[in-house]
């Protein structure tokens, strides 16, 4: 599956960078997100607890940055393990533009699930990605603003440009990737 | 004496204890100190275990043992493939190990992988969550066309190029011949579409070890529990054969899943000594997607060589059939000997020329599923015959009737010998049930409100009571094929009859009933059938191939022909005639040409209380046995027409007549034959419009994996089937039957496709021919 999609953070480009970059901050904006440990250079092991319809499982992931180009932009690969729920794995690439008083996020993943996950949570993945991804954002944007600059904070941190993923890319339903590869792809910024 | 039942639609005796909820499947059965095993599958279409960590899951509450590859020994042997294909080559086919949990690799999506047992199956289910397995992924197959591709990632070291077998049947120099001398060719290539059996009752096994003489006894959802004992126990396990019993009792469904050694059950039997209490294993219903041993799954080319006059002169066919990730117990023989054989259908093609490759993919074993094998050839002949017509201009019984085969016995070009039929009778009745005559009235009505009707013959064969055990050998087979019967007569001439067939649901228990009922002039209450249980029937081959009637039935004959030769010796003892003067009629010994006679009873009953009796000459007891290996298969046919509805605007396709006029030559009870037909019909147009396993083709994840994804036929996606029959006695068993379990499932799905591409005005459409193929095909005609 692929999913693309484009955020407006409240903040300028090195702040984002920097808040995308800290661990705690990341681990605190996830639901069910529960450790993310640096295990090397810009290598990492998380630990979430995800619930897709009626498959709920621990996931232990390790993710691996590459191609970084502070405070630009980077390559991500992701591995997540849920053990016999299945397994989601990826890669995801996201870029960092200033717009404005705030910066733009783009990111794009190309991920695959595995096992139970694909054969009977398919139809559940797409709404719990979705529903995922602007969980984060809420909780990431929130945290932003009330750091930021009033006039920058001004900017809903809900606000979505872009198409909402749904509809944009009829082809990318059948992936919980899209939930473990958005969350995992902030996660991992750093 | 009572009134004769055969041809009678008596109720089936079973059916009471089914529809009260008093029948008894193997998840009924429950032993003391009972275990639950749980398997943990592959989430991975392909990849290599690296290690797998089993120290969380051994802390695991109520955990009692935990296997994987590792643990068994070397003794333990794979799963064996029963048939044997010899390639044109001259080689055998390839075989890899198919190993009860994997070693060292998995090779589809739900391969077992570790297998937990514990106090509740729960508790094995919790543990099985805490196993670590460190995979490592590995480039999969699903696609037969992407496994032979040059370079495709190879499912197995031992089989280059994932090729199993390239089989071959027919007269190739001859099929080129005509093929180059044709006035017409007509080319169609197309899918077989992958089919998951879905029995209603998932597989389950219950394995117990007895310490006291060394035994085992194993309950388990299967269609032939001595097939099933003798593959585990001498070629898996080397468990001794007599010390293992296997019971299989009530079956809620098989069609061909139920068939096949799995290793499940396999491994609960080797386990259950080793943790000393009986394992029970039930599949949950993913399991049953991933596990069960699928159908169909052909990518096939296939040409028709026809005259000026419509004439067929040759069949050339290509077929690339998956065979999933492992040879599955009779795998290899269902696309060649029960598919290339089937190739003439009821026609007299003169030469014929099919080649079969063999392929592995990541994806769950195929093998026999309802028809097997016949399905596919009913498809490529069908679909071939209904599209030269329509190319030719000639109407669709036209066609058929200028080729249909009218002199017999016939021996086709792929090796068979039709032994009776009569194709005409059924074409004519179908077409009269069906009201050709009347189509083109409703399509030009159903035109006005924008609807596009049409109409799909399909006039099938199939190969049926399977076998005959010398030529199933010198083809391959790796066992007998024929079948037992015993019938015991109590000493008050009740009978219980022991039967090597199996009923999953086909009613054998009335139809054998009857058989026996009539010939001992006996009440159909009078008699009982036993089944599925190596303990108590004789060494029987179980029930496949629409085989019961005309094998196990005759096997049954067979024995009472030496019940009626016994008691005639009792009666003319009592009588003080010569044995030679007595006859058994209407249930009583006569002497020929009077009145004096002993009722049946009588003779049983003297049978086992012998005080006046030829001791010297003859044993007490009325119990006899008997084998019956057939002579040749039996040759069922038929024509099925459809009649479909098409809504161009939504795609939707609806069934708004079937007729399906079938000749099963002799009828015992012809509501369990319709129920059959019914049944078969259901199956057959799921396949053609509903159902349709799909694997991602880059990751080799099943896709269709539930009930939401992978459509199963409803009532109110059929119509009210119009079924008749005609009937050709089979020539070679005594009660002239042929069979009818599968014939709805092989006929059905080119009548409908047939019917849809008539609609549609199209050459092909891909099964299951869903909405949106039928919306995209439709836009695409109109285009």
């Amino acid at each position: 599956m692929e999913l693309k999609n484009s955020r407006l953070l409240p903040v300028d480009r090195e702040n984002a960078w920097k808040a995308l970059n800290d661990p705690e901050r990341l681990r605190a904006s996830i639901a069910g997100c529960e450790s993310i440990v640096p295990t090397g250079e810009n290598e990492y092991e998380a630990a979430m607890t995800a619930a897709i319809g009626p498959v709920k499982a621990k996931f232990k992931g390790r993710l691996k940055l590459s191609d970084v180009v502070a405070p630009e932009s980077y390559t991500l690969a992701f591995d997540g393990q849920g053990g016999p729920a299945g397994f989601g794995k990826g890669t995801a690439r996201v870029t960092l533009t200033p717009e404005g008083a705030g910066t733009r996020l783009d990111y794009a993943v190309q991920a695959q699930v595995g096992g139970k996950i694909a054969q009977v949570g398919q139809r559940l993945i797409d709404g719990a990605a979705r529903k995922m991804a602007d969980d984060f954002f809420e909780r990431f944007g929130a945290a932003l603003a009330t750091e930021a600059p009033a006039e920058v904070a001004a900017i809903s941190s809900a606000t979505v440009t872009g198409e909402p993923p749904g509809r944009a890319f009829p082809g990318w339903a059948w992936a919980l990737a899209a939930a473990a590869a958005s969350l995992v792809a902030f996660l991992a910024l750093r | 004496m009572t009134d004769l039942t055969i041809g009678k639609s008596v109720l089936r005796k079973e059916d009471a204890r089914f529809l009260t909820g008093s029948g008894q499947y193997t998840d009924d059965v429950v032993m003391p100190r009972q275990s639950y095993a749980y398997f943990l599958r592959s989430p991975y279409a392909h990849a290599a275990i690296r290690g797998v960590d089993l120290a969380g899951a051994r802390e695991m509450p109520g955990v009692l043992a935990i296997y994987t590859g590792k643990d068994l020994p070397d003794a333990v042997g794979g799963l064996p493939c029963g048939w044997l294909i010899t390639g044109t080559d001259g080689q055998p086919m390839k075989e890899p190990k198919h190993p009860l949990l994997a070693q060292g690799k998995v090779r589809h999506v739900g391969d077992p992988v570790a297998m937990v047992v514990a106090d509740t199956f729960l508790a094995a289910k919790d543990a099985a969550e805490r196993i670590e397995v460190d995979y490592e992924p590995l480039p999969a197959v699903v696609d037969v066309r992407d496994a032979l591709a040059a370079g495709a990632p190879a499912v197995h070291a031992e089989a280059p190029g994932n090729v199993c077998y390239v089989w071959a049947l027919g007269d190739k120099a001859a099929t080129d011949a005509a093929f180059a001398r044709a006035a017409h060719v007509t080319t169609l290539e197309f899918i077989n579409n992958r089919l998951i059996p879905n029995a209603i009752e998932p597989r389950a096994c219950n394995a117990s070890y007895a310490k006291s003489d060394d035994s085992y006894t194993l309950y388990v959802a299967s269609q032939n529990p001595h097939v099933e004992r003798l593959l585990m126990t001498a070629f898996v396990l080397g468990l001794p054969e007599h010390k293992v019993r296997v019971i299989a009792p009530d079956v809620g469904g098989g069609f061909g899943s139920k068939i096949y050694l799995y290793a499940e059950e396999t491994m609960c039997v080797w386990a259950s000594k080793l943790v000393g209490r009986p394992i029970k294993w039930t599949a949950e219903r993913s399991e049953s997607f991933l596990s069960d041993a699928h159908g169909r799954d052909h990518f096939t080319k296939a040409e028709l060589a026809l005259d000026k006059d419509g004439k067929f002169l040759a069949m050339r066919v290509d077929t690339k059939a998956s065979m999933g990730a492992y040879l599955s117990t009779f795998a290899s023989c269902i696309p060649t000997i029960l598919y290339a054989t089937l190739l003439a259908g009821q026609y007299t093609t003169p030469a014929i020329h099919a080649q079969v490759t063999a392929v592995f993919t990541n994806t769950a074993p195929v093998d026999a599923y309802r028809g097997a094998g016949r399905p596919e050839a009913t498809y490529v002949v069908e679909r071939l015959v209904a599209t030269a017509a329509r190319e030719m201009k000639l109407s669709q019984d036209e066609i058929r009737r200028r080729n249909f085969i009218r002199t017999f016995p016939y021996a086709t070009p792929v090796a068979l010998t039709y032994d009776i039929g009569d194709y005409d009778a059924c074409l004519d009745g179908a077409m009269q049930m069906a009201d050709v005559a009347g189509f083109p009235a409703r399509k030009a009505e159903a035109a006005k409100r924008g609807m596009l009707r049409g109409l799909g013959y399909s006039s099938y064969i199939e190969a049926c009571g399977l076998a005959p055990s010398n030529i199933a050998g010198a083809l391959g087979a790796r066992a007998g094929l024929y079948e037992a019967g015993e019938v015991r007569v109590h000493p008050t001439g009740k009978v219980t009859v022991f039967t090597g067939s199996h009923s999953h649901g086909q009613g054998h228990e009335t139809t054998f009933s009857q058989v026996v009922a009539d010939r001992l002039g006996i009440g159909v209450d009078d008699v009982d059938v036993v089944h599925g249980d190596t303990g108590r029937i004789p060494f029987g081959m179980g029930t496949y191939g629409s085989r019961s009637l005309a094998v196990g039935g005759t096997a049954i004959v067979k024995a009472l022909d030496k019940i009626e030769a016994k008691g005639r010796k009792i009666a003319a003892h009592l009588m003080e005639v010569s044995d030679t003067d007595v006859e058994f009629k209407d249930g009583r010994f006569t002497v020929k040409g009077t009145d004096k006679h002993v009722p049946f009873a009588q003779v049983a009953l003297t049978a086992y209380v012998p005080h006046n009796y030829p001791l010297d000459k003859l044993e007490p007891g009325l119990d006899e046995t008997a084998f019956y290996d057939p002579t040749n298969f039996t040759y069922p046919a038929g024509t099925h027409i459809c009649e479909v509805e098409v809504d161009p605007e939504t795609g939707t396709t609806k069934i708004v007549s079937f007729t399906a006029c079938d000749d099963f030559g002799n009828i015992v009870n012809p509501m369990i034959v319709e129920g059959q037909v019914h049944g078969g019909l259901a199956q057959g147009i799921g396949q053609a419009l509903l159902e349709g396993c799909v694997y991602d083709r880059e990751s080799g994840q099943l896709l269709t994996g539930t009930y939401m994804d992978y459509a199963m036929p409803r009532a109110d996606d059929l119509p009210n089937f119009k079924v008749d029959t005609r009937v050709t006695a089979c020539t070679h068993n005594p009660l002239g039957v042929k069979g009818c379990g599968e014939a709805g499932a092989i006929g059905a799905p080119a009548a409908v496709i047939n019917a849809l591409c008539d609609a549609l005005g199209v050459k092909d459409i891909e099964m299951p021919a869903t909405p949106e193929r039928v919306w995209r095909a439709a836009r695409a005609a109109r285009a």
